[in-house]
């Protein structure tokens, strides 16, 4: 039997940093529309920033907080330089984040170098414990609880307070909130940033899991893709959702045909595109 | 209040707006009265700051609102009420409600609090709890009017009101706009229902292929069977 707690945790543990990277993808996709391709870099540059500064003082939380600074200073690049400027031009904005990530990519091997970076998890998440008769790393553990805490704190601001309502209300009828007053690209900036911090914690925490390597970003990109169609467009709670069932399928199928697994995902994803397009928990447009 | 000169616009090739002028004076109803398609909706999108494509003269209070985008008119105290109403349906009642609501201008006369609003449409605060959309017809339209009222307008544009409602609710859409009225909130009202508009208008303005075509009176018009017949499509009475 492949799944039991040690397949439980791994699966939870990468459905956070899944949720963390898609999260941010899915609110802005849904809001104004925007296909964020440099998604996986805002994720690379916190994985390699927080490797460098946890190298350098040994602190970890302050290399969690320097990689999501750092894709937050990536996204507001990205957003004040750029997509302020080619806002509902679909084509450009794929062009040009997809440049973006390039150029991300290759600047990042030009200081890092190619190999893949791992990064210790602090002492005291070192090490495993023993849950319903696996044994699972502690780290991984740790991982689960962030990204729930995140997830709870992301749903709570979307769904239980004003300038969530905005958002939501955005994703609904964009032009109907502007006539009421609310400045939406002012919304659509905060929430770029906020979802480009969210990307880069989660590179941070993820560099003692998935590592940090050219190819990281795109693998994260692909994947959060997946997530955002699976959960719906917009939707906070359909990212959680589908966050969980890509980061179990894939680990799932991982265990005992490690080659499926990436189709897999796929298949699932083309599979709810052809039942249900607007995905599971997002509403026909 | 609102003054609106020589409108010309559109959103692709052609012109829907054809030189629109009217006024809206100070705690004056004014009606925009037209077949389908005249222009009326496209008139309102105008002054909203909707219209990709745009000519001439719109002020608020003197204030030109030509070019400056539509949450900003809303800031200068344009409040529209669209067709089709335009609930948001990931938002209950309430969030729909106060999703605007900003408190009052300086300069405004007639000011709105959340509790004047529940006194003049109880059932918003009866199913504050329930998403928007799961509301009747006419308690959506409730809804929508509320809301654009939260913004604190110094002028309302009402877009056809009264559209696929029940005929009792149709009379309450225009008891509700005699209220407005009484408050002396200035109103520009887009209706198709020349019953309920010449109920609470004082000025008419009908439109036909993006023009002015006659302006008068409410009376005048109440009067003019000719006009109302060819220029709105009316049903001749036996």
């Amino acid at each position: 039997m492949p799944v039991n707690a040690a397949s439980l945790v791994i699966g939870l543990s990468y459905a956070s940093l899944l949720f963390l990277v898609a999260v941010g993808l899915s609110v802005v996709f849904g809001l104004m529309r925007f296909i964020n391709l440099a998604t996986g870099s805002l994720y690379l540059i916190g994985g390699y920033i927080g490797w460098s500064v946890a190298r350098s003082t040994g602190n970890f939380l302050l290399a969690v907080l320097a990689g999501g600074v750092a894709a937050l200073l990536l996204g507001i690049l990205i957003e004040r330089g750029f997509l302020a400027r080619l806002h509902r031009k679909e084509l450009l904005q794929v062009c040009l984040t997809l440049g973006v990530a390039y150029i991300v990519q290759d600047v990042t091997r030009w200081i890092w170098g190619g190999d893949p970076l791992r990064l210790r998890p602090p002492e005291m998440l070192r090490g495993s414990l023993e849950l319903f008769g696996s044994v699972v790393p502690t780290y991984r553990v740790f991982l689960i609880g962030v990204g729930a805490v995140l997830a709870v704190l992301v749903w709570y601001v979307l769904e239980r307070t004003k300038w969530g309502a905005y958002v939501r209300a955005g994703v609904d009828d964009i032009e109907m909130v502007e006539c009421l007053g609310v400045n939406v690209r002012r919304v659509f900036a905060i929430v770029f940033m906020l979802g480009a911090l969210l990307s880069g914690i989660g590179g941070a925490l993820g560099t003692p899991v998935t590592g940090v390597a050219p190819g990281t970003d795109v693998q994260l990109l692909l994947m959060a893709l997946i997530v955002v169609v699976l959960g719906g467009l917009g939707s906070v709670s359909g990212a959680i959702v589908a966050s969980v069932i890509v980061a179990m399928v894939d680990t799932v199928v991982r265990t005992f045909w490690p080659q499926a697994s990436f189709f897999a995902v796929w298949a699932l994803a083309a599979l709810v595109l052809i039942v249900r397009p607007q995905g599971l928990l997002g509403r026909a447009s | 209040m609102l003054e609106v000169r020589d409108l010309y616009g559109g959103y692709g090739e052609g012109f829907v707006l054809n030189g629109v002028s009217f006024r809206v004076d100070e705690g004056q109803v004014v009606g925009l009265l037209g077949r389908n398609g005249a222009g009326k909706t496209t008139t309102m999108r105008a002054i909203m700051g909707l219209l990709p494509r745009l000519v001439g003269e719109i002020r608020l209070r003197g204030e030109s609102l030509v070019g400056l985008p539509p949450h900003v008119i809303a800031d200068k105290g344009i409040a529209l009420v669209p067709q089709g109403r335009r609930i948001f349906p990931s938002l209950t009642v309430t969030e729909n409600l106060l999703l605007g609501a900003r408190p009052p201008r300086p300069d405004q006369r007639v000011r709105w609090t959340v509790e004047e609003i529940y006194q003049l449409f109880p059932i918003l605060k009866e199913r504050g709890k329930i998403r928007g959309t799961l509301l009747s017809g006419g308690e959506q339209q409730m809804l929508t009017i509320a809301r654009s009222l939260m913004v604190q307008p110094l002028v309302l544009l009402c877009d056809e009101p009264s559209e696929g409602l029940a005929p009792v609710m149709v009379q309450r859409v225009g008891e509700i706009l005699r209220r407005l009225k009484q408050a002396g909130l200035s109103i520009l009202l887009a209706e198709q229902n020349l019953d309920l508009a010449l109920s609470v208008v004082d000025v008419a303005y009908i439109i036909e292929e993006g023009r002015v075509i006659w302006h008068g009176t409410a009376q005048e018009l109440l009067a003019n069977r000719d006009l109302q017949e060819t220029y709105l499509g009316l049903r001749v009475e036996v």
